[in-house]
């Protein structure tokens, strides 16, 4: 992809191109935990749902505490923390609005993901301290959109999953407002917001976190003519699906890159730790390595391959290139399984011995070959030894969730470097 | 106590005059470029036409400019708007910011009707597109009637309320039934059925047929019944909800007349003679469920049922 006409996105340093306008990587964080495992893979910034206002009503949503830790722990690391508040409001939630966004402008949080004007507006009188990004629930898909939103005073924009590559250029062309579009995860087959299946068919809103995620159901479809009904789909047929694979615009990051895209965003706030570990720490090296050295950028298969590690369904490029085809959804079977299984988290490690303590969680036993991998480290694989538990009595395998068992490495790890298997 | 207007969607500017005839108040037209889900196609000259046909006797036409835009679109919204204000008729019908825009920059001051489906869902909203030129907001169709009374003792503009018919639960911009004939290695399929309007999907565990249908703005998805709440009028007329919206889209012209008559008789008669409305009702109710078929019953909607999050 061309780059931008204006190029503010690159210099010359001693004789070659380099990226000067990094963009933000932003991650999911459903939890305290993965606040910290995303920031400490290599996340600018992250975002996470408070008790209210927030989309994901069954994600491990924070509490103001929980706020303040986690912005305390972000500001070691220069990150920043968002807050998704960006339920469409139906009266009944406007009582408490007020309180809450105040509690958010005094936690330290640096800006909040909103859909709803009502909170917009709210946002500013009580907590003006607090950046204001536009959420993709508004489905922004053209420049005199954006034009609107940066009129109103909005400091970002997330655009709507159904944006190419070509339209987000002409935005930045046109308007001056940081643009923030997503780059890998789960998508809504719909225009976000626009869809109440959940509403009809579980009778739970889904602009206000209650999505049951219908739309990845099966159905048949029938044809009606004068009152008769035709079966379209027959016995040997599949059913009628609209599941989409999931995104991954990771061959696609040069081209973000020099449109000058602000922020590169990560779906999953209710993924696990290892999957947020390794889709940021993935991101992370790609991002570095283009703004680094632009000329002689390639794509390494061994992200991809990595990526694979814990992807749970195919992945395609969506909307960047254009209307995505029949082969971005999914017939039939709708999953798969990630290649590999997260074993163990480090907790702790002992250079002299070159013992690891490790939290459990996945099964394992010795003998497995597993592999190790973390943010400052190379990745290797060895062979499990001998395993003990904390009373050092040996095992014959780690069976429990969150067991702290020991056993040798073959190299030094470090504390949150994690430990997979592959299946 | 003011009468509300009964809002209608006819398929063509012939209709229209039926529908005039039956009672109708106002009317939403426009053409699929730039409109959402519209009981017929209507281009600039029969838009043009069914605005002085409208206006010769007394009725409103709505123009409907619903669409969520891209670049390419966007950028002819403002010759869309001028036509649309040229044309004498009496509001655009809105959900982007960009058409907001349009209107500011070509055809200023000109009546806007914020209506983006799914997302009206609190008064503080409604009114926040009220200061930006909008004279009336379309409320979601997701609303209790509870939520539809407050809403409108809080509006600072006209409230719209959709009380019969078919509701959007989805819109994707993907070609959903194109690809879904296009894995099944049914080439054939996608030219055939292209427009077609006589789909659904079956849900077996809820026993519902879901309509669903492509056109210029991707794939949609319809309820399984047609909501109907002639029987509960009264508190929304009392509360003076200003407009009272049939959506007739994937209906028949028959039905949408006959529809019409029966809004119009219910209308009249709560304004005019509520206790004779109160005997009416049911009768009128039954009179409304005779015009159904049988895979899509009558319900009311979300007016009474309690949705959790």
């Amino acid at each position: 992809m061309a780059a931008l006409k204006n190029d503010s996105i690159s210099a010359i340093v001693d004789g070659k191109r380099v990226i000067v306008k990094k963009p933000e990587l932003l991650a999911p964080a459903g939890t305290l935990e993965k606040l910290k495992i995303a920031i400490r893979y290599g996340a600018d910034a992250v975002y996470i749902g408070g008790q209210e206002y927030g989309l994901r009503s069954n994600a491990g949503n924070f509490t103001f505490d929980d706020m303040k830790e986690g912005v305390a722990f972000a500001q070691r690391y220069g990150a920043k923390v968002y807050v998704t508040t960006n339920i469409f409001a139906h009266n009944e939630n406007i009582d408490g609005l007020e309180d809450y966004l105040r509690g958010l402008g005094e936690v330290g949080i640096a800006g909040i993901i909103v859909a709803d004007p009502l909170i917009i507006e709210t946002c500013r009188r009580v907590a003006p301290n607090v950046e204001v990004h536009l959420s993709t629930q508004q489905s922004l898909s053209n420049w005199r959109a954006v034009q609107y939103w940066k009129e109103e005073g909005l400091d970002r924009v997330v655009l709507a999953r159904e944006t190419t590559g070509e339209e987000m250029r002409l935005m930045k062309e046109k308007v001056d407002i940081e643009i923030e579009t997503f780059i890998h995860g789960a998508m809504c087959i719909a225009y976000s917001g626009r869809c109440v299946l959940s509403n009809h068919m579980t009778a739970r809103d889904s602009n206000r976190g209650g999505c049951c995620q219908s739309c990845r159901w099966d159905y048949n479809l029938v044809e009606m003519e004068d009152g008769e009904e035709t079966a379209l789909t027959t016995g040997e047929d599949s059913p009628f699906a609209m599941s989409p694979k999931d995104l991954r615009l990771l061959q696609s990051i040069p081209g973000l890159v020099e449109l000058g895209i602000d922020s590169l965003k990560i779906e999953g706030r209710m993924k696990s730790i290892h999957y947020v570990a390794t889709v940021v720490g993935v991101y992370r090296k790609v991002i570095d390595a283009y703004c680094a050295d632009p000329e002689n950028f390639t794509i390494q298969p061994e992200w991809l391959e990595e990526l694979e590690k814990c992807a749970n369904r195919p992945a395609a490029p969506a909307f960047f290139e254009g209307i995505p085809g029949a082969d971005e959804q999914l017939f039939g079977v709708h999953g798969k399984k990630a290649s590999h299984d997260f074993t163990g988290l480090v907790v702790d490690y002992d250079a002299n011995t070159q013992i690891v303590t490790l939290q459990q969680r996945n099964f394992f036993r010795p003998g497995d070959t597993v592999e190790f991998f973390g943010p400052d480290m190379d990745t290797f694989t060895q062979v499990v030894g001998t395993v003990v538990d904390e009373e050092g009595n040996e095992l014959d395998a780690a069976r429990h969730p969150l067991q702290i068992v020991k056993f040798k490495v073959e190299r030094p790890v470090s504390k949150d470097d994690m430990m997979r298997k592959g299946l | 106590m003011t009468k509300p207007e009964l809002l209608v969607t006819p398929g063509s500017v012939s209709e229209m005059k039926r529908q005039i005839e039956a009672g109708a108040d106002a009317f939403v037209i426009g053409e699929q470029r730039y409109g959402l889900r519209l009981a017929g196609e209507f281009s600039r000259a029969q838009i043009q036409e069914a605005v002085t046909l409208a206006h010769e006797h007394g009725k409103k036409v709505y123009v409907a400019v619903n669409a969520i835009f891209h670049n390419k679109i966007a950028d002819e919204l403002d010759e869309y708007v001028q036509f649309v204000r040229e044309s004498g008729a009496d509001a655009i019908v809105y959900g982007d910011p960009a058409v907001l825009m349009a209107v500011r920059a070509s055809a200023p001051g000109f009546p806007l009707h914020w209506s983006p489906e799914t997302i009206a869902t609190n008064w503080y909203t409604a009114n926040y597109w009220g200061k930006r030129g909008s004279v009336r907001a379309v409320l979601s169709r997701e609303l209790s009637m509870d939520a539809i009374i407050e809403t409108k003792e809080n509006a600072e503009v006209a409230i719209e309320v959709q009380v019969h018919g078919m509701t959007c639960m989805f819109q994707s911009k993907r070609p959903l039934l194109g690809h879904y004939f296009e894995y099944m290695g049914k080439n054939m399929e996608i030219k055939k059925r292209q427009g077609a309007q006589n789909m659904l999907l079956h849900d077996e565990e809820r026993s519902n047929k879901y309509p669903i249908y492509e056109d210029e703005n991707g794939t949609h998805i319809m309820s399984p019944n047609d909501m109907c709440i002639i029987d509960e009028l009264q508190e929304m007329i009392e509360a003076g909800i200003d407009s009272f919206k049939i959506d007739g889209v994937l209906q028949t012209e028959e039905y949408r007349i006959a529809s019409t008559k029966l809004y119009r008789t219910a209308i009249d008669l709560c304004v005019e003679n509520p206790d004779q409305y109160e005997e009416e009702k049911e009768e009128l109710l039954e009179a409304a469920e005779a015009l159904q078929q049988d895979h899509r019953p009558l319900d009311s909607g979300f007016f009474f049922k309690e949705t959790v999050y």
